[in-house]
């Protein structure tokens, strides 16, 4: 659970650097992009164009989306140009935030 | 050694700033308050003090520069009045809230329309709940003692919350007074040196202030401004402890004068506190059980100790000089507050408040004594005939 006022920095100052890693800033999302893997031609596309750096790409193919931090913008399914992914109600994965196209790396920060 | 000179309110203000030396001033000039960024220019040009003196184009950006300044660890100082004041709305929020010590003395003066540039209280009365503490000063003396104290008040690590040091515009800052102004060596002794916990020019230790704050965490830290104005009384009556104890004179939450005895009293505080103290003693002579409180700490509020101070009387006058437009009977806000308080602590004292000097409408000795003579008649009936009366006003 979250410190209470006792345990808190004041004034929000914020005393380590570098721990953005740890906000999961997808937790907000609405929206999951979800990728048919035998369509996709690997174009990195939806690589460039991912304002929140969450495609993962390993040994230059896409494995997945990184949804600690995506933010269910849509981008990635609207410049595909095999339209090898979908948009999915966050609803329908029951408040889930693991990752779906990469069980291994579920969870933690980047 | 210390030294009496004629100074006015400003002028004392300056001094206590040259003493003091702050690494950072930043400041907009506006009346009544130009002659003590003036004056404290005049020291940084003739190399008196080490401050860097930021010059800025408005207050905003004034407390803007400040707030910058005390995140970067500097001790940091600035002045302003009136509408300076209000066009520092939303930083008077961001110093408080990211809990930098910033002394900043304000020159009370009305708001404006119409344009006024002579005395009252609403600008600070309006910041009320910025989370500042509030201190108010009767002369300059009182100021020039309070802004020495202001910077240990505001430093101190339990409170780490901006000072308002408020005296009169123009009554107190521009009146020439005899005022005791303390040896150097002293007043650099009482303030000691500033040690800012966290500093963004700490590179081994790298903070961050003020980052988006949300759902999650936002209340934890209001609630824990709320712990530093609790902890702010204690400070405040120990700082002037020690301020009494090197310097001489004693400073608490309020002030109490011929109370004790007293059956009927005035609650008012700053200049107007002095022309009180007259009508008191005329009144007295008179044979008339008369006293008054001058409250001195707005901010935190001293709700318990006030009402013990208050609560043998017979009858309390509140003399505001603001409007809380809209509130309850349109009265004041130093009323609202102490009625609340005297409901609250069980003192059944029959209360009204009076509303004058709006605009630097002149307030005299008759028309106080006048104040007196209504809550005379209030503890003989019982009975409050009118809740917020306007003192000075043309009918
Ligand atoms: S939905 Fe938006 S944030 Fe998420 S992976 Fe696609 S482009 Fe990136
Ligand atoms: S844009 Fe489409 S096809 Fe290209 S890598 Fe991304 S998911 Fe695969």
């Amino acid at each position: 659970m979250a410190k209470g006022w006792k345990d808190l920095p004041i004034g929000g100052m914020i005393l380590e650097a570098g721990n953005s890693a740890q906000y999961n800033t997808g937790a907000w999302r609405a929206f999951r992009p979800v990728r048919d893997a035998s369509r996709c031609t690997n174009c990195m596309f939806c690589w460039v164009f991912c304002p929140d750096s969450s495609i993962r790409v390993k040994d230059e193919k896409m494995v997945g989306f990184d949804l600690l931090h995506c933010k269910g913008c849509g981008i990635c399914a609207n410049v595909c140009p095999v339209k090898c992914i979908e948009m999915h109600d966050e609803a329908e994965f029951g408040g889930s935030r693991e990752m779906v196209d990469e069980p291994g790396r579920a969870g933690g920060a980047k | 050694m210390s030294e009496f000179k004629a100074l006015d309110g400003t002028g004392a203000v300056a001094e206590a700033m040259r003493q003091i030396n702050p690494d950072v001033v930043a400041a907009y000039p506006i009346t009544p308050q130009t002659a003590i960024v003036q004056t404290f220019s005049e020291f940084v040009a003739d190399g008196l003090v080490d401050t860097e003196f930021i010059t800025v184009e408005s207050e905003h950006s004034a407390l803007s520069a400040c707030v910058g300044a005390a995140a970067a660890g500097a001790r940091v100082m600035t002045a302003t009045s009136s509408a300076g004041l209000a066009f520092m709305w939303e930083i008077l929020y961001v110093a408080a809230s990211n809990r930098l010590p910033i002394i900043m003395t304000n020159v009370n003066r009305a708001l404006s329309a119409p344009i006024n540039i002579h005395c009252d209280h609403s600008d600070s009365m309006g910041a009320r709940d910025a989370g500042w503490i509030h201190l108010f000063c009767e002369n300059a003396q009182e100021a020039y003692d309070t802004v020495i104290q202001a910077v240990r008040i505001a430093e101190h690590p339990d409170v780490l919350l901006p000072v308002m040091v408020l005296f009169d515009g123009f009554i107190t800052s521009h009146a020439e007074e005899r005022v005791e102004i303390f040896d150097d060596a002293w007043v650099k002794a009482f303030v000691g040196e500033y040690k800012p916990k966290h500093s963004l020019l700490d590179l081994d230790h790298p903070v961050t202030y003020g980052p988006l704050d949300f759902t999650d965490y936002y209340f934890e830290h209001k609630r824990q401004q709320v712990e530093a104005m609790r902890h702010a009384q204690k400070v405040i009556l120990d700082v002037a402890d020690e301020f009494a104890k090197t310097f001489g004179r004693k400073y608490g939450l309020f002030e109490m004068y011929r109370l004790d005895d007293a059956e009927v009293a005035v609650v008012v505080s700053s200049s107007t506190a002095g022309t009180a103290r007259a009508a008191v003693d005329k009144l007295r002579a008179q044979g008339a059980k008369v006293g008054l409180l001058k409250p001195r700490v707005f901010r935190p509020f001293p709700a318990q100790e006030m009402v013990a101070a208050l609560q043998h009387l017979k009858a309390v006058g509140v003399m505001d000089r603001a409007i809380s437009f809209g509130s309850m009977g349109n009265a004041g806000p130093l009323f609202l507050e102490l009625a609340a308080a005297m409901k609250i602590y069980d003192a059944g004292v029959p209360m009204a408040d009076f509303v004058f000097g709006l605009g630097g409408r002149d307030i005299v000795p008759s028309q106080i004594e006048g104040v007196f003579r209504s809550l005379l008649q209030i503890a003989e009936t019982g009975k409050v005939s009118e809740l917020v009366s306007y003192v000075g006003v043309r009918e």
